[in-house]
């Protein structure tokens, strides 16, 4: 697999019962992990959750410490990274920079002895429709064509798995959207198997068939980018995927079809389809923007949860949407999006008002509450240092 | 009157500095077509001969001591600078036990004044039995070089990108193509540098030279040992024609690099 052919398509790729442990601490608790043929695959938590290490693993730049890699079926674990057939899109592109772009591609296949690699690199950059620029350096290129160099040096191998590590992390948002769209078509095209790290939430969702949200060296939770959102497993995951209003109660009483929560002399129903515990002091949650905003007390409805009254005490205006925080009293904060759909916000500041929303948009945590943890919404440089902080407490624990 | 003063000042604190720094040069430059007998010392009128049979005087000594040196500074640059640029990967890209240790021992030659280093190194040749000639002062240059290539070389590596190196191994490149199409050429640069400043450093020591050398003249030997009876002509030239080679191949360097620089500007 290592020299002559191409892969003809995309393989499996298997982790079973991976460890890795780094002097000092573990980067990687125990990972099992399958990822079919030909999906494009997103591994999505914050820095130090260990996602990179994973990468660096199936890569063959670190060796794991326990457990085994399979790609497509052949066990990996013991080849050495110029063995396996896997190409990495480096972070920091490490492009060669005493070579010429189309050097620079075709330095994986004349490792490998393919048949005119000269060709298949031209090929490979008109598909990044690079090939006019073949002849220059990497530095005489924009970050934005670097990236895409970067990204044709890795496909024109063909790799059975193409591993991403954050790979559009140093280009600016604009740019950054245009080339998720052009990743996502590339892997439509070429039908890899794509793995792709990355710390932001909303890349991870437009682009992946499969996101798994990953928090200190373990697998939180794995499926669609729509279920993820939707319905959240766990507190990490409401947070760390968007934003999410979570109540903590216990349960005052439960039918087939719902369970009803008292959370600050309020009776809160999720469907019970929706939660994932029954009984007990159960964490619920609710997305803001499936949050109403009323000025006034709404009328009693079964259908709808309602909360209130609280104050508006704060709002911020970002365009698409607003932004609410309201307090309500022993609750809490609770923040609401609300679309722009006539001018202006609906409520301002110091306002009265209560919310709602369908008993079908609730949902309710695997977590035990008491360890759940508040996280901040999501990347920010305060929530970052935080779980900085915990992952450096349980290393400390660990010696 | 301020303004005037800072506009002297400075042009002419430079030509002096200039000129002190250029007066020994120019000197031995001019003095090489010197028309000498016995001494080089006065001004005896102006001829091409000593350059025409530079290799003549008293058996072509001048010459052989030049060649001496040659040979030296090329065997010593290239033993140094293989194990100065190894220790130097190692140094950066490996943790090993007295790694730290390692580093502050090669800072050591450089540290401790060399006619200690030369007396040292002579005396552990006369007790290991070791006779003292070409091959003795090759081993001392090796020597010193190796801590100047080392520190050159370091740099290097210290700035090079371990990604590099990794995307060369995850594009199918065996360890030893990586290091020969990736880590070498990017460290070139700096071994170049440490290869000059090798050779630069063996080609005019003395000191340690001259304790090590036994019956073998080096250049610089040479000059010190004829400055008692008169440096001949011969000597000047040959110092001129390092200096002038010296200073075509820094120029030639300098304009292919501009023009270069003006290529890559246009692309």
């Amino acid at each position: 697999m290592s020299t002559g052919a191409f892969a003809a398509q995309g393989a499996d790729l298997e982790l079973v019962g991976i460890q890795k442990r780094f002097p000092g601490f573990t980067a990687i608790e125990h990972l099992d992990l399958k990822i079919p043929a030909g999906s494009f695959f997103a591994l999505l938590g914050p820095s130090g959750c260990g996602k990179t290490t994973t990468l660096r693993l199936v890569a063959g730049l670190e060796a794991p410490t326990a457990g085994r890699i399979l790609i497509g079926g052949t066990d990996v674990t013991d080849q050495k990274s110029f063995q396996r057939p896997v190409n990495t899109v480096f972070q920091s592109y490490a492009l060669f920079p005493h070579m010429t772009v189309l050097e620079n591609v075709a330095f994986g296949l004349r490792r490998r002895r393919i048949d005119e690699p000269v060709a298949k690199a031209h090929e490979a950059l008109r598909l990044v429709e690079l090939d006019h620029l073949a002849a220059r350096k990497p530095q005489q290129l924009s970050g934005g064509q670097q990236q895409r160099v970067a990204l044709a040096r890795a496909i024109v191998n063909r790799p059975a798995l193409l591993l991403l590590d954050e790979p559009l992390g140093a280009l600016d948002l604009k740019l950054r959207r245009q080339m998720q769209l052009e990743l996502k078509a590339i892997q439509e095209e070429v039908g890899l198997t794509f793995l792709h790290v990355t710390h932001d939430q909303e890349e991870a969702m437009t682009m992946a068939d499969t996101v798994a949200v990953m928090n200190k060296g373990r697998i939180e939770q794995m499926g669609a980018p729509e279920e993820l959102y939707e319905l959240p497993k766990t507190a990490f995951v409401a947070n760390f995927l968007g934003q999410s209003n979570l109540f903590t109660g216990p349960v005052v009483g439960s039918t087939r079809d719902a369970i009803s929560v008292g959370v600050a002399g309020h009776n809160i129903v999720v469907p019970a389809a929706r939660a994932h515990r029954h009984i007990g002091e159960v964490t619920i949650g609710i997305r803001p923007e499936k949050l109403s905003l009323h000025l006034s007390a709404p009328a009693d409805d079964a259908a709808r949860n309602t909360l209130g009254p609280g104050r508006v005490i704060d709002v911020s205006f970002s365009g698409v949407s607003t932004q609410y925080l309201i307090d309500v009293p022993h609750l809490g904060n609770l923040v609401v999006f609300a679309q722009n759909m006539g001018f202006g916000p609906v409520a301002d500041e110091h306002a009265e008002v209560w919310v709602s929303w369908a008993i079908e948009h609730g949902f309710g945590l695997e977590d035990e509450p008491g360890d759940t943890p508040k996280f901040e919404s999501d990347t920010t440089t305060r929530s970052i240092a935080a779980q900085r902080r915990a992952s450096l407490v349980t290393e400390l624990e660990e010696i | 009157m301020k303004i005037s003063l800072g506009r002297w000042l400075l042009p002419v604190y430079s030509v002096l500095a200039l000129v002190f720094l250029m007066v020994p040069i120019v000197y031995t430059f001019i003095f090489s077509f010197n028309d000498s007998q016995k001494s080089n010392i006065t001004w005896r009128g102006f001829t091409f001969d000593k350059w025409l049979n530079v290799c003549n005087v008293q058996n072509g000594a001048v010459c052989q001591a030049f060649s001496n040196s040659l040979i030296i500074g090329a065997v010593a640059t290239v033993a140094a600078t293989t194990l100065g640029t190894m220790i130097a990967i190692a140094i950066v890209r490996y943790r090993f036990r007295f790694r730290s240790a390692t580093s502050l021992l090669l800072f050591l030659p450089m540290a401790t004044p060399e006619v200690v280093l030369g007396a040292g190194l002579a005396a552990q040749f006369l007790s290991v039995g070791v006779p003292k000639d070409m091959l003795t002062i090759i081993l001392a240059h090796t020597m010193f070089c190796i801590s100047f290539v080392v520190v050159t070389v370091k740099a290097r590596v210290a700035s090079l990108d371990p990604a590099l190196e990794e995307a060369g191994r995850d594009l199918y490149g065996s360890p030893g193509q990586v290091f020969l199409r990736i880590t070498f050429p990017l460290l070139l640069p700096g071994i170049l540098a440490a290869a000059l400043l090798s050779f630069a450093l063996s080609f005019d020591d003395f000191i340690i030279t001259n304790f090590n050398s036994g019956a073998v003249t080096t250049f610089p030997k040479y000059i010190y040992i004829s400055a008692a009876r008169g440096i001949p002509a011969e000597a000047n030239v040959v110092a001129s024609a390092v200096f002038i080679l010296a200073l075509v191949i820094v120029v030639s360097a300098q304009v292919s690099a501009s023009a270069r620089a003006k290529r890559l500007a246009k692309d």
